[in-house]
């Protein structure tokens, strides 16, 4: 019964569904299968999860004054590494620029083919995936399971049940072990943290991650992703008839009967399905549910039950496909007899990959044309301005210089806007260029200073100057600049 | 609320019930879950081992210490020896660096102007300003006139000995009371006051005919000795220049009149005894590095 008749069926009764609201948890163990899927699915837990363990180890040279990790999040020195790029605190929109990627990734992958990200690649289910994985090596399929509950010793049930938990608790420490690798040298931080000489935090937060890993893909499962994520509920509103989901074929199961029954049905003529009733695919999900109810909620969509139901398929002699990634437009077509369609280029998918364009055009743009260097400043309001003895008006600013270069750089400094302006730098620098004063910057580094401005030029009352503050690279040229305001009295 | 429905099992749950109901609803008799009652207990146990461990309980005149001898006191002299050790690095190459050494060195400068902003907002600010941008009677350090000097030495040795304090290394300056001690009568100090105010071109107000030639003659008589014979002041004396546009009390004519009369003393208190020497270099770099220092 799919939704639909579900529902038509809970508003011929009335639209009293006498089921209870609550309902206490169902454990879920599902079984092994075999097929292309599940192939699949191991591949890209070794591949996400190689990436995630390894990554931190992976080296990058980028000169002496920099470190040599590819991917490193500095958070002492406030700075964050991706292979050759290196962002600032203040380039933080490159990440919202990565979040606004993901998400139109995201729309585009559930146009295409429905919770690919959910099924496949999402965090919570490739370790779920591996902990499944795990409970089944050490206590059995869910059949032995059930068999080791009457017969086996209470002995050999606690020994497995701790190993299982061992095993866990390990994939879940490497896991926090992992995570704080991305925030220190790699290979240094492993050495402290076998000699126990990492700082507390690194430990802290081990052991944080241990503790979500275990109970999230250990205890909550298929939980997290029907009660705690909020995609679900998001998809389901953006998806739309032409997407490709995991799909139960009714037009070609119903109605079900078992092997023999639907043999001698279909003698005497009379319409049976190629469901065979087994529960497969019931018992293959691992969120527990019945995928010929139609998609729903709790479904993730990994295609387990498409392995689950093609062997049985295979076993009984009919196609495989009862269960496969269709749509539901299709099912009913077929069930009219109308050919299936297919429809890739829609307003949806064209619209999200054109915006994925975009976005990253803009990204790459911005990442490719950014200076290397930068200028802030700020006006001192405490005095606005100082009359001189000899009755010029002066304005003092602080500014700040920025090098992301990871080597040494002059910047000589000049300022735009007030007329007879003349320049000091406050301490007194020696070094000039074309009577510019210039400061040496250090390799990825800031340098603070204090710029006096002064005028003879007569003002008017209540003056306020738009100026602008230059700083040029003595021996590259490049340059920048920021605005300001030039008060007198 | 009968007590009929107590012990009564919930249909769906399986749940015993308290007999409480309100409008139909029946309240479940559910435990507390374990873990949380478990949590609850050892919550107890901890608060128990934390009086005994720590100082927790008011005595009449004292407290329970608690056996590990725990004192916040303690704690922050731990933490403000961190922060020495800290500050140590920079702190003592600081100590041991000359003032101009201190100015041509980006990250000693940098540091010196932190520690002297912080050391000038607590000592100096009550009467300098915030800013340092002074008020009439207190100079402002940001420009370029300095009473008693604008260079590293003489803004240390000011900061250190004050200006007429009790320090006998105090800067002393006398600006007589001309007027209230009868040593010029007041034509004398009206006339001398229109002078001083030509020097430096101020505007003359309506109604007034000064009388330069006379201002002159009792200048030169009285005033040039400190202020010099051009009235371009003399720091050595604490004279200000007369002939600037920077003016401590006030430039209108009425303003130069009250200080001729009256005299000027202000006061600047000796730090030497109150302030490590470290903390004076910093106050010296950063007072000068506001922008007047020569």
């Amino acid at each position: 019964m799919n939704v639909a008749t579900k529902v038509q069926k809970l508003e011929a009764d009335g639209g009293v569904d006498d089921a209870p609201l609550y309902e206490a948890r169902r454990k879920i163990y599902p079984i092994a299968v075999h097929g292309t899927f599940r192939r699949i699915k191991w591949a890209l837990l070794v591949i996400t999860l190689g990436i995630y363990y390894l990554l931190p180890f992976v080296r990058w040279d980028r000169g002496p004054n920099a470190p040599s990790q590819a991917v490193l999040v500095d958070l002492a020195n406030g700075r964050f590494y991706f292979f050759f790029i290196e962002i600032w605190p203040q380039e933080i929109y490159y990440v919202t620029g990565l979040l606004i990627l993901a998400a139109l990734v995201l729309f585009l992958m559930n146009a295409v083919a429905g919770r690919l990200w959910c099924g496949y690649l999402c965090p919570q289910t490739v370790w779920t995936d591996l902990f499944q994985a795990i409970e089944r090596m050490v206590e059995g399929d869910p059949r032995e399971r059930r068999e080791k509950q009457k017969n086996a010793s209470k002995a050999q049930r606690a020994f497995e049940a701790a190993s299982k938990h061992f095993l866990w608790l390990m994939v879940a420490w490497w896991t926090g072990g992992a995570w704080v690798l991305y925030f220190a040298d790699a290979p240094t931080l492993v050495w402290q943290l076998f000699t126990g000489t990492a700082p507390l935090v690194a430990y802290a937060w081990i052991g944080i991650l241990t503790f979500t890993t275990y109970v999230l893909a250990g205890h909550m499962r298929e939980q997290v992703c029907t009660y705690m994520c909020p995609w679900p509920r998001i998809q389901a509103a953006l998806t739309d008839e032409y997407a490709f989901n995991v799909t139960y074929r009714y037009d070609r199961g119903e109605p079900r009967n078992s092997f023999k029954k639907a043999e001698a049905l279909k003698l005497q003529g009379l319409p049976a399905g190629d469901c065979v009733d087994c529960r497969q695919c019931v018992a293959a999900c691992p969120t527990g549910v019945d995928i010929r109810l139609g998609s729903q909620l709790d479904c993730i969509q990994c295609g387990l039950c498409i392995d689950a139901c093609d062997t049985v398929m295979k076993k009984v002699g009919r196609p495989a496909g009862l269960i496969a990634y269709d749509t539901e437009m299709n099912v009913q077509r077929r069930q009219k007899g109308l050919p299936p369609v297919r429809k890739l280029f829609r307003a949806r998918t064209v619209l999200y990959t054109a915006l994925i364009a975009v976005v990253g055009g803009i990204m790459v743009a911005a990442l490719a044309t950014r200076g290397s260097e930068g200028v802030s400043v700020i006006h001192d309001r405490n005095p606005l301005f100082v009359q001189l003895s000899d009755g010029s008006i002066r304005n003092a600013y602080t500014l700040r210089i920025v090098n992301k270069q990871p080597m040494p750089r002059r910047f000589a400094i000049s300022v735009e806007g007030v007329p007879e302006a003349r320049l000091e730098i406050a301490g007194g620098i020696a070094e000039t260029e074309n009577g510019q004063p210039v400061v040496e910057v250090g390799p990825d580094q800031t340098y603070e200073l204090r710029a006096l401005v002064s005028t003879h030029a007569r003002l008017p009352a209540n003056a306020s100057l738009d100026v602008t503050f230059h700083i040029a690279d003595v021996a590259g040229g490049e340059t920048s600049s920021a605005p300001d305001h030039f008060k007198g009295p | 609320m009968a007590d009929i429905h107590k012990n009564e099992v919930d249909a769906v749950s399986g749940v015993s019930t308290t007999g409480h109901e309100w409008d139909g609803i029946r309240e479940l008799n559910n435990p507390l879950p374990r873990w949380w009652l478990w949590t609850f207990y050892a919550c107890i146990v901890w608060a128990v081992l934390y009086w005994i461990a720590y100082p927790a309980w008011p005595l009449v005149s004292s407290y329970t210490y608690g056996v590990l001898g725990w004192k916040s006191r303690d704690a922050v002299q731990v933490q403000l020896a961190d922060l020495r050790a800290q500050r140590a690095v920079f702190a003592d190459k600081l100590a041991a660096a000359s003032l101009t050494e201190i100015e041509s060195n980006p990250e000693l400068l940098s540091f010196a102007r932190a520690q002297g902003r912080a050391a000038f907002g607590d000592n100096c600010a009550p009467c300098h300003g915030s800013g340092a941008a002074g008020s009439p009677g207190y100079p402002n350090l940001n420009d370029d006139d300095w009473l008693w000097g604008g260079s590293l030495e003489q803004i240390q040795q000011t900061i250190l000995h004050g200006i007429r304090s009790t320090d006998p290394d105090a800067h002393v300056g006398d600006m007589m009371a001309f007027g209230r001690d009868g040593i010029l009568p007041r034509p004398e100090v009206v006339a001398v006051a229109d002078y001083v105010r030509s020097l430096s071109n101020l505007p003359v107000p309506q109604g007034v005919t000064p009388d330069l030639a006379k201002g002159k003659e009792v200048f030169d008589a009285n005033c040039a000795a400190c202020h010099g014979p051009d009235g371009k002041g003399n720091p050595e004396l604490g004279a200000p220049n007369l002939t600037d546009g920077i003016w401590l009390y006030g430039s209108g004519r009425d303003n130069v009149i009250a200080s001729i009369t009256n005299g000027r003393a202000g006061i600047m208190p000796a730090w030497a005894g109150r302030l490590d020497p470290t903390t004076v270099k910093a106050l010296t770099v950063y007072v000068h590095s506001l922008g007047g220092g020569r």
